[in-house]
């Protein structure tokens, strides 16, 4: 992006709606010229960066350092202070299993399937998320008719709301739905698809990919419409086949945007919560139940709350976010080296 | 009214030192040009008198005020920048007014100034355009525009020329001189130019490497450089140099043994010297005559530029290299020899640390 | 581009179909079906009444069955064509239905009992939107108040994002100071604690702050969002300094370079901004479903969701206000969609 100059900005109707804008502006400016006369053109900068400060130091950085304490802490107690000390006491009870690969056999039972049922979800959903954003990226990228009309088709969806998708879905899925709908016409009979335990997860893994891959599949275009063309041109001089052109140009060359997809989605991935949540609930049973809901339906919906337990579960997410942003971090500065390279 | 005076005053940014020890005082009503090679600090020098970077250390005073904690606004001085930074999102007319409404100045004033200064510089045609719809030469018109306004104590301006072509840059240049004269108001340019140095300027300083070379006016910088960087600078093409020795001297005139051997005499006119001492002897291109009379050199000729009126030759001799600008057309070929004779030519001596070598008092 | 892709796809065969063709084409018609289907289905049942939603098979258009108050019955009775023993077609209205014979009486006679078989009459249908869909929950349910929530929340945490944040960029891009690595590093550090990961202690604090129930709960932690000030700053970031120089020397104070030179030159990236934040805050559904329990409070989504989760869902309800929820984002892609796609491509945010 580049700063162009707005033109025409100074319509007649914008320029009345502005009025009022400029007089509090201008009514703000007497009070601050004194302020800056205190502070300097220097101090100026603190001014123009403590709100936003504020409102980080209280809503994002205060939260992420009393969360370790609160995963210290028992009881039901809201306030840090009414709470008691059980040190360690919330993560062993995390990690209290007799066999770690049967969640049954765990103290804190619905954990383990969250983190099962997450992992699960994360290795097959990045994996087609991944696929098909790529597919669709490379095929977006080819001379099409109308080219920016069908990556509006596939970018729609990334827009919607995490519960209108949820609702649109759980619509199609159920059991007067449009897929028995089109199954029957097959000869199929209608099945209520949430109902069934893998069905549902298929559904939380496909419809979160519909919802999604747009975004992707608009970042690796972008990556793919960077590489340069008459690299295709010499290859083809060359007589290289186009199989491998793909794979020993276009593929190498798309590696720093596909990294960064590739961890973007991940975390993304771990994180998933709303839209399932609003298709299947965690249901049937406790088969789409993921770690984001466990969390959430620990400290805030159930009964029996225990947010100590849910600080100590999100403290174990937030470590791995970490651990994911920084390799992404990583990649991206990595990229942004090759970029000053060429 | 536009003294300004600067006493000891450095710079650095971090551990850099970008100026050292600068002392230099402007009269009211002057033209002083900072010229220099790029990162010699004559931006930083020029920001520092606006306002807009502070001194780390000495004294900076405008009218007898020292102004070192004054913000730039308060100091009432006006800049043009380099790349004009007029307001892309504001017409001509809101460019120029934008400074006055900032001291609330009443309107009609406002208006009277604007129309006064866009008669003076020919803009009254595109007042309600923006700058993205001008051209070069009329957003540097606008630039000028918007500190004339102003009525400063002065003008600082910062290579105002650096983004014309070259015929504009000309023509500008004569209007700039022209407004100087108008306006007698004390000026500031800074530039890497040395041929606009010479022709705007009442007086040049040179920086090199946050420090100054030397002060004077045009032409006693080209005819008494007072070190070997000065000399090079200004003055194009940029003048000879020849390593040599200094001989015993002679009435007047000492001999100057060149590397490779050659003899020439140079007068010195009782300039300070050490026999033998290693010297540099400077001489500009176009002092130097085809000629084979006593006191000349051989030399080999390898590149000829004819440029009808005047030819440049570039010359070898003995391995150093001497560039010549003869008057008129000449036929000579790359590889004849020639003989150069520095008889006329006015010759500069620098002694081993670059520094010219002066007349003893 | 187009010689690329073809180079890619196709080398031989240009003038023919080469599979990679009739794959790319098969792979955007079935992805034109599948994207936009589903809304369009939503939309689509969202006219239909609640006995046409029940219906399996579901008719793509919304009918109903009409019809007719018959003397003698206190309900209307649903109206059937009916093939007759000889053949002929008559109209009749249903009574009751016995197994696959179904009791019928004619609208001229209405004492007199036929009996149909189920097989031999079809009802009379016409197309019909059920706009009361839309209407009724604006006027017997909260959806007004949902909605209007929605808007508050949108517009103002879309406001104070943008000063906030433009106030911010503004800071760590056009001035030097001490600690501007370590702000900037303290911002970028925000971006590896999302709300998943501090949401009990954030409830607590938003809570100890008196805003838990209220819609300013919702919207001031997310205001200062890192992605906005790395686009703002970004941006910033073209903006030559010597307008900042010229402004001072013009006597301009500092806020008055914020509001009258920066912001004007940033409205592009603001902009981008601005549209992103509208499509975040107006979607947000974890965190208001946190803060918001009661019912007068809630945010669109979280009324939809409430209102899905019940035991009895009144689909009929539901559908149609999801696409009511849909509307604004709908708007924003069919008119922004430009401005959204290169800001992604170009910070690869979301």
């Amino acid at each position: 992006m580049k700063a162009d100059v707005p033109k025409g900005s100074g319509s007649g109707l914008g320029e009345t709606a502005m009025v009022p804008v400029r007089l509090a502006m201008a009514a703000i400016d007497a009070p601050l010229r004194f302020v800056q006369r205190r502070l300097g053109i220097g101090g100026m900068a603190t001014f123009f960066l403590l709100p936003n400060m504020l409102i980080f130091g209280i809503f994002v950085l205060l939260p992420f350092f009393i969360n370790f304490a609160y995963s210290m802490t028992g009881g039901t107690a809201l306030f840090l202070p009414d709470r008691s000390f059980v040190g360690g006491d919330q993560y062993a009870r995390l990690f209290d299993c007799a066999n770690y690969a049967d969640p049954n056999s765990c103290a804190e039972d619905t954990f383990w399937t969250a983190v099962g049922n997450t992992a699960w979800f994360v290795v097959l959903q990045v994996t087609l998320m991944i696929l098909f954003s790529l597919v669709t990226a490379l095929i977006l990228n080819r001379d099409l008719m109308a080219r920016s009309f069908w990556r509006a088709v596939f970018f729609f969806p990334v827009l919607l709301s995490p519960v209108v998708v949820g609702l649109i879905w759980k619509w199609i899925l159920q059991r007067q739905g449009l897929l028995n709908f089109g199954l029957y016409g097959l000869g199929f009979e209608p099945y209520t698809w949430l109902n069934d335990r893998n069905w549902s997860f298929a559904a939380t893994v496909g419809v979160s990919i519909w919802a999604h891959m747009g975004f992707y599949t608009l970042i690796l275009l972008a990556g793919l419409q960077a590489i340069p063309k008459d690299l295709y041109e010499a290859a083809e001089m060359d007589g290289t086949r186009p199989a491998r052109a793909f794979w020993r140009i276009t593929l190498p060359l798309l590696m720093p945007n596909l990294l960064v997809v590739i961890v973007l989605v991940l975390i993304r991935a771990v994180q998933i919560f709303d839209e399932v949540y609003v298709l299947t609930g965690g249901g049937p049973g406790t088969s789409t139940l993921y770690i984001t809901q466990y969390i959430y339906e620990t400290g805030f919906a159930t009964q029996l709350r225990n947010p100590g337990l849910a600080a100590a579960a999100s403290i174990l997410m937030g470590g791995v976010l970490v651990v994911l942003t920084l390799v992404q971090l990583g990649l991206g500065r990595k990229g942004e080296k090759k970029g000053a390279r060429k | 009214m536009g003294h300004i005076k600067l006493t000891s005053v450095t710079k650095s940014f971090g551990a850099v030192d970008v100026l050292h020890d600068i002392n230099l005082e402007i009269q009211d009503g002057e033209f002083v040009v900072f010229v220099g090679p790029s990162g010699c600090g004559k931006s930083t020098l020029l920001r520092m008198i606006a306002g807009l970077e502070k001194p780390t250390g000495g004294e900076l005073s405008i009218d007898g005020k020292v102004v070192n904690d004054v913000p730039a606004a308060d100091r009432g001085l006006a800049m043009v920048f380099q790349s004009y930074a007029l307001y892309p999102h504001m017409s001509v007319r809101q460019n120029l007014a934008f400074g006055l409404e900032n001291t609330r100045m009443p309107k009609a004033e406002i208006a009277e100034r604007i129309a006064e200064a866009a008669r003076m510089l020919e803009i009254e045609a595109y007042l309600e355009r923006r700058p993205g719809q001008l051209s070069g030469g009329q957003r540097q018109r606008v630039a000028i525009g918007r500190a004339i306004v102003r009525r400063p104590v002065a003008f600082l301006l910062d290579e105002p020329l650096s983004n014309l072509d070259a015929e504009l840059r000309g023509s500008t240049r004569a209007e700039l001189a022209a407004l100087h004269a108008r306006l007698s108001a004390t000026m500031i340019y800074v530039t890497h130019d040395q041929v606009e140095a010479m022709t705007l300027a009442d007086r040049i300083v040179v920086l090199r490497a946050g420090r100054i070379e030397q002060i004077g006016t045009p032409l006693e910088l080209y005819n008494r450089p007072a070190n070997r960087f000065v000399a090079g600078f200004i003055g194009s093409p940029h003048m000879n140099f020849l390593e040599g020795t200094l001989e015993a001297a002679g009435s007047g005139t000492a001999v100057a043994t060149l590397k490779g051997g050659h003899q020439l005499q140079v007068p010195i006119e009782n300039r300070a010297f050490a026999a033998g001492a290693p010297i540099t002897l400077g001489v500009r291109p176009q002092h130097i005559t085809l000629d084979a009379g006593e006191n000349s050199i051989p030399a080999k000729i390898r590149l000829v530029e004819a440029l009808g009126s005047e030819t440049v030759l570039h010359a070898d001799v003995a391995g150093q290299k001497l560039l010549v600008v003869a008057p008129g057309q000449h036929d000579l070929a790359p590889g004849a020899d020639i003989r150069l004779s520095l008889t006329a030519a006015p010759i500069h001596l620098f002694n081993d640390k670059g520094l010219r070598l002066e007349r003893a008092v | 581009m187009s010689r690329l892709a073809e180079f890619i796809f196709r080398r031989r065969g240009r003038n023919g179909w080469h599979w990679t063709d009739i794959f790319t084409w098969v792979w955007l018609i079935g992805g034109l079906f599948i994207m936009f289907g589903p809304a369009v289905w939503l939309v689509g049942s969202s006219f239909k009444s609640p006995a046409a939603l029940a219906e399996f098979p579901p008719s793509i258009m919304p009918y109903v069955t009409q019809k007719a108050t018959i003397e003698g019955y206190d309900k209307p009775l649903d109206l059937y064509e009916v093939t007759m023993p000889d053949g002929s077609k008559k109209v009749l209205a249903e009574v009751r239905r016995i197994g696959i014979v179904s009791q019928m009486v004619s609208p001229e006679k209405p004492t007199e009992i036929v009996k149909v078989k189920i097989a031999e009459r079809t009802p009379v249908r016409t197309m019909s939107f059920a706009t009361s869909n839309y209407s009724e929950p604006f006027t017997h349910f909260d959806f007004v108040r949902y909605l209007w929530n929605s808007v508050f929340v949108t517009v103002t945490a879309t406001l104070i994002t943008l000063i906030v944040n433009s106030m911010a960029a503004f800071a760590l891009s056009k001035y030097e100071f001490r600690g501007r690595t370590f702000a900037m590093l303290l911002i970028l550090a925000t971006l590896m604690v999302p709300l998943s990961v501090i949401m009990v202690p954030l409830y607590s604090i938003v809570s100890a702050l008196g805003l838990f129930n209220n819609l300013w709960g919702v919207i001031l932690p997310t205001v200062a969002t890192p992605t906005g000030v790395f686009i703002l700053r970004q941006y910033m970031l073209t903006i030559p300094d010597e307008l900042i120089d010229a402004a001072r020397m013009d006597k301009a104070s500092e806020w008055q370079i914020y509001w009258r030179i920066i912001l004007p030159l940033t409205a592009p990236a603001l902009a981008v901004l601005a549209i992103f934040s509208v499509v975040w805050r107006w979607n947000d559904f974890l965190w208001p479903l946190i803060v918001l329990s009661r019912k007068e409070l809630y945010t669109l989504q979280v009324g939809l969701s409430i209102y899905s989760g019940e035991l009895n869902v009144q689909w009929h309800f539901i559908l149609a206000m999801t696409v009511v929820t849909m509307i604004p984002v709908v708007l924003v892609f069919i008119f922004l969609q430009r401005f959204i796609t290169t800001g992604i491509a170009g910070t690869g945010l979301k």
